[in-house]
């Protein structure tokens, strides 16, 4: 961030000096504040450390020990560590509903919780990049991606556009957010020019990550259950609802337990896009379900593996229907009218909405994506537990950092930290 | 709140303490540093299986660059440092080449399905050959057996037992199809695998990440992943390899089928060719038009797997 630009001033002398020393202060600042708290907060973010400890010796030992220690095979070479990276993307690209009623429609209201929409964002992409990292055979070759100094194969590789669309959101949302929470802090009004085009790229860029993901898998002509021009369009219908639902839960947390509140209207038009997504996803499964089982041919046979069992073998049967139930009666959840209020109805709808939503987009897409094999063989999976263990690791991190995020956002949003605050302690 | 004095902010509006605000940051910042000194203790704890496997990686195999950006001189060391280490960890002399694809050559393989009965001495012969995990058994090929009248896959079986041929079955051997137009190259991240000239698909074994893209993106089933150190025992280490093909693989990293380039470039015939005992199996120089490969391609009713897929094998099926 370069030097004043003109702002509106403010009273505060100190406004003058350069962001150059200001900014790196402000971020000291609020990194100290981010570990000041209650006895809960320390609670559980000992209980986030721990287990994300606990996640990092699983990935440790799997590293020393070789991708044995996972239950994938040269059958299903993909297992619960890219399903949970699927499902993280959507809740990245999901962050920016809040931004599309915000700026697109320029409803007022939801610039107070928009930021809350971005930092999710962040959250998610970091346990998207963890995610693919755990998945890797030898991490320490990591280096072979970065352009320059490795070899990128752009742009034929998918897996290098998602590498740079999903660096480029989090970076485009680090800077919104860091931008929004120093202007907030410095007692200024945001200057347009330093963020709203970054708003509107993120809004491109959220569609752009979950599009790019969704092409990782619908590009591969020899699996012909990904094989489907739908999958990206799905993605994002299931998107736009995890994204959300999961949004409203942070801020039922905030206004739990730090007493953030935000008015009721963002969160209905949440609500109304859960629906609208979430009625889009469903039609767009049933359209799916159609062209695979009243064809048949070589897609049914996933298929037919995943919501019935095939030859003796139904380990994902129970995930798929569990899947339906869940996000069955989470959509009849949303559209009761209570669920426009802050009641019971719209938390259990939305982590009905979740927890089918991940479940469809591992166990239900990425698993039956390799059984039966190419060779039509039919090897099953399920994960093991270091492969639960990294990924309970990657969430108590994600939610690790989200949770410093918010504290940081409510703490500055709240006016508790100002530049006027003499900085004894750091 | 009207202490300015107070730079840790009070959850929820909670009443001032009795305590003196200096003395109460400071007995919080002591807090602070003994969990942090006890976070970071447990993060080392956590990470430490991590200096194991370190052990394994030297710095310069670390630092090793794409196959094709070494100079002579480069694989010269690199090849060097790959036989010490054999030598160090099995007691045995190996061989690494770095055979080249020979000019004006194009090489294909075609498997006569009206002879293979079944036997399955080809998958035993390519895991001798490519030094395979002796407990896994692995292989580059597998055999399908399938119930005659149909060509439909989903009907075969790669585990079967018992007397082959069995009298209502045909035998469909499956490896690499070295296609023109590969989908598991494409998708590499990082160029670990690419094609050569004379049509043969490699890995660069110390290039790949392991990200696995190419395993599912292969329609044929082909490509391999070391999710151990293959296990060899030292008797029994075929010592004529080649960087790109059979040498022993690092762990973590993707392999397949090479049409054994470290005999086929040598003039030699593939291992899995060598031990068929029907001569189901014709390998050669398509582009040599008095090879024996060239006449029944021209001259037999030839067939290729998933055509539609567009990735044009230079793997051919006939029949008599």
């Amino acid at each position: 961030m370069s030097s004043t630009t003109a702002l509106p001033t403010s009273e505060d002398q100190r406004s003058d000096e350069p962001h150059l020393l200001s900014y790196p202060r402000f971020l000291k600042r609020i990194l100290w504040l981010a570990t000041e708290g209650s006895f809960g907060f320390y609670a559980w973010m000992t209980l986030l450390t721990a287990l994300s400890l606990v996640g990092l010796n699983a990935w440790a030992n799997q590293v020393a020990g070789g991708m044995i220690g996972t239950n994938m095979t040269d059958h299903v070479s993909w297992g619960l560590y890219i399903a949970n990276f699927t499902f993280c993307v959507g809740l990245a690209a999901g962050g920016v509903m809040m931004v599309i009623p915000a700026y697109l429609y320029d409803d007022e209201d939801m610039h107070k919780v928009v930021i809350v929409g971005e930092t999710v964002a962040i959250a998610a992409i970091v346990m998207c990049t963890l995610s693919v990292v755990v998945d890797l055979g030898r991490p320490d070759r990591f280096w072979h991606l970065i352009p320059g100094i490795g070899e990128f194969n752009w742009p034929v590789s998918m897996l290098t556009w998602d590498v740079i669309v999903l660096n480029g959101y989090l970076l485009i949302n680090l800077h919104v957010v860091g931008y929004l929470l120093y202007m907030r802090y410095l007692g200024r009004k945001p200057n347009p020019t330093w963020y709203i085009p970054f708003v509107f790229l993120s809004i491109f860029w959220a569609i752009s990550i979950h599009t790019v993901t969704a092409f990782l898998y619908c590009g591969l002509g020899g699996r012909p259950f990904w094989n489907t021009a739908l999958l990206a369009p799905r993605f994002l219908a299931s998107a736009f609802v995890s994204g959300p639902a999961f949004i409203i839960l942070v801020m039922r947390v905030m206004r739990v337990t730090a007493g953030y509140t935000a008015p009721l209207g963002p969160a209905r038009t949440l609500v109304q896009i859960i629906r609208v997504a979430m009625v889009v996803n469903l039609v767009m499964l049933a359209s799916e379900i159609f062209t695979l089982f009243y064809t048949g041919g070589a897609h049914v046979s996933a298929a037919n593996y995943l919501f019935f069992g095939a030859h003796g073998h139904s380990g994902l049967v129970p995930w798929m229907w569990s899947s339906i139930v869940l996000n069955l009666i989470g959509t009849v959840l949303f559209f009761m009218p209570s669920a426009m209020e802050r009641s019971t109805v719209r938390i259990v709808a939305c982590l009905c909405c979740i927890a089918g939503i991940w479940i469809e987009k591992g166990m239900g897409l990425i698993i039956p994506g390799f059984i039966p094999s190419t060779l039509h063989e039919i090897v099953e999976y399920s994960p093991s537990l270091i492969e639960w263990k990294v990924t309970v690791g990657i969430w108590a991190f994600g939610l690790l950092i989200l949770t410093v995020l918010m504290k940081v956002v409510v703490s500055v949003f709240g006016g508790q930290v100002t530049p006027e605050q003499p900085t004894v302690t750091t | 709140m009207t202490t300015t004095n107070d730079s840790s902010p009070k959850e929820n509006g909670q009443g001032d303490r009795s305590l003196p605000v200096l003395q109460n940051s400071s007995r919080r910042t002591a807090v602070k540093g003994a969990f942090a000194t006890l976070g970071a203790a447990a993060f080392v704890a956590a990470v430490s299986p991590l200096r194991q496997a370190a052990k394994q990686t030297t710095a310069s195999e670390f630092m090793q660059t794409h196959y094709k950006r070494l100079t002579d001189e480069d694989k010269r060391k690199v090849i060097e440092r790959l036989e010490a280490e054999v030598k160090q960890e099995h007691g045995v002399d190996v061989d690494i080449a770095d055979d080249r694809p020979i000019p004006g050559t194009k090489f294909v393989y075609a498997i006569n399905l009206s002879v293979c009965n079944g036997n399955g001495k080809c998958v035993e012969a390519c895991h001798k050959e490519n030094n395979h995990d002796r407990a896994t058994n692995q292989s580059y090929i597998r055999v399908l057996e399938m119930p005659k009248g149909t060509m439909d896959m989903e009907h075969g079986n790669t585990t079967y037992s018992g007397v082959v041929p069995k009298d209502d079955k045909f035998y469909l051997p499956v490896q690499c199809q070295q296609c023109d137009e590969p989908p598991c190259v494409d998708v590499c991240p990082v160029k670990a695998t690419w094609k050569e000239e004379d049509g043969i698909v490699v890995v660069d074994y110390n290039w790949c990440i392991g990200c696995r893209y190419c395993e599912a993106a292969c329609p044929y089933h082909a490509r391999r992943f070391n999710w151990k150190q293959a296990d060899v025992p030292a008797d029994e280490i075929n010592p004529d390899q080649s960087y790109l093909s059979n040498r022993l693989r690092p762990v973590g990293v993707v392999e397949k089928c090479t049409y054994c380039l470290h005999r086929t470039r040598r003039g030699k015939l593939p291992a899995c060719l060598e031990a068929c005992p029907t001569g189901a199996r014709v390998f050669g120089n398509i582009l040599d038009p008095d090879s024996n490969i060239r006449w029944i391609l021209e001259n037999k009713r030839v067939y290729i797997l998933k055509e539609d897929l567009g990735t044009k094998p230079a793997f051919f099926y006939y029949f008599d």
